[in-house]
């Protein structure tokens, strides 16, 4: 399975995806930079985490308005599955890829720890290599995460069961709503997670709990 | 011509930051300070002279880039 990385100013967890989708797909993936207009013909496109152009305006605002983001926008709307990942997550809301909002934490801190997630919805292109209701440990990262959406929007999500990711355990970082972690868009090719499940794929990372997301996402689950 | 936009969060949101300049003024012993909200100004100095026409960019300026819509609002002042 192909993949392709988007690699924008400022990020600084491309690496960490570059390495994972390479061991779990088998092959590197292709990167494509903020400034080209097409990517190359994958099956499965990610946005890594970091802090493109510094944060500027808001978190993932100029970043959604590159010209590598309109070439993302066409590729979803063909039905190619993409991913974000923390500031990823961030670039796509923006973009208007996914609906609502990533705010400051409640906290005001920068959270930086394991959380426990919940797979809120198991039927998904992203987590059928999961049980529903499977409780998993993954990374976050971030001062930006937590997310809103108007009363309409949520009740639409939680209803049309595209909350996948809940954060379990009262282990919510950041005061997001409903203990959204990750949520998909309204066809389910497009997903976005603060936590870093990339960086718990293998043994060295202390687990793989991140693993199967990848693997569903890139159709190698079982 | 010169801009200013002004960018707040809508009512409803949440604001921890607010929250937290509130308690500041408040532990400063300023008495009487009741709800703060924080936002963001943008001064924008536009080559111009059709006012009509800046005021349409400004808002299209807000609408595509300066304001996110599902989170906060915005004024634009032309002067």
């Amino acid at each position: 399975m192909k993949s392709a990385v988007v690699l924008l100013p400022g990020l600084n967890r491309d690496r960490d995806m570059i390495a994972a989708l390479t061991k779990i797909s088998g092959q590197p993936p292709a990167t494509v930079w903020q400034t080209d207009t097409e990517i190359p013909d994958v099956d499965l496109i990610a946005i890594p985490g970091g802090f493109s152009f510094g944060d500027y305006l808001r978190c993932g605002a100029i970043a959604a308005r590159m010209p590598v983001m309109r070439a993302v926008a066409e590729k979803a709307a063909r039905g190619v599955t993409v991913i974000g990942v923390c500031n990823g997550f961030q670039i796509l809301v923006e973009a208007g890829l996914l609906p609502g909002a990533l705010m400051r934490n409640a906290s005001l801190k920068f959270v930086c720890r394991q959380v426990k997630l919940e797979i809120a919805n198991a039927n998904t292109m992203f987590t059928r290599g999961y049980q529903p209701g499977q409780v998993i440990r993954s990374p976050v990262a971030h001062h930006d995460g937590n997310y809103f959406a108007d009363a309409k929007t949520l009740a639409r999500l939680e209803g049309e069961g595209q909350v996948v990711f809940r954060y379990a355990e009262d282990t919510n970082p950041n005061g997001s709503i409903n203990d959204i972690a990750g949520i998909v868009n309204d066809k389910g090719n497009v997903l976005g997670l603060m936590p870093h499940p990339e960086n718990l794929i293998e043994a060295a990372h202390g687990g793989n709990d991140g693993r199967a997301l990848f693997e569903s996402a890139l159709g190698i689950a079982a | 011509m010169k801009a200013r936009i002004t960018v707040t969060l809508k009512n409803g949101v949440l604001d921890p930051q607010g929250k937290a300049i509130e308690h500041a003024l408040s532990g400063l012993g300023f008495d009487g300070v009741g709800q703060v909200r924080q936002g963001k100004v943008f001064d924008i100095e536009l080559t111009g002279a059709d006012k009509a026409k800046a005021e349409a960019d400004l808002k299209a300026m807000c609408d595509k880039l300066l304001a996110n819509t599902v989170i906060e609002n915005y004024s634009v002042t032309l002067t």
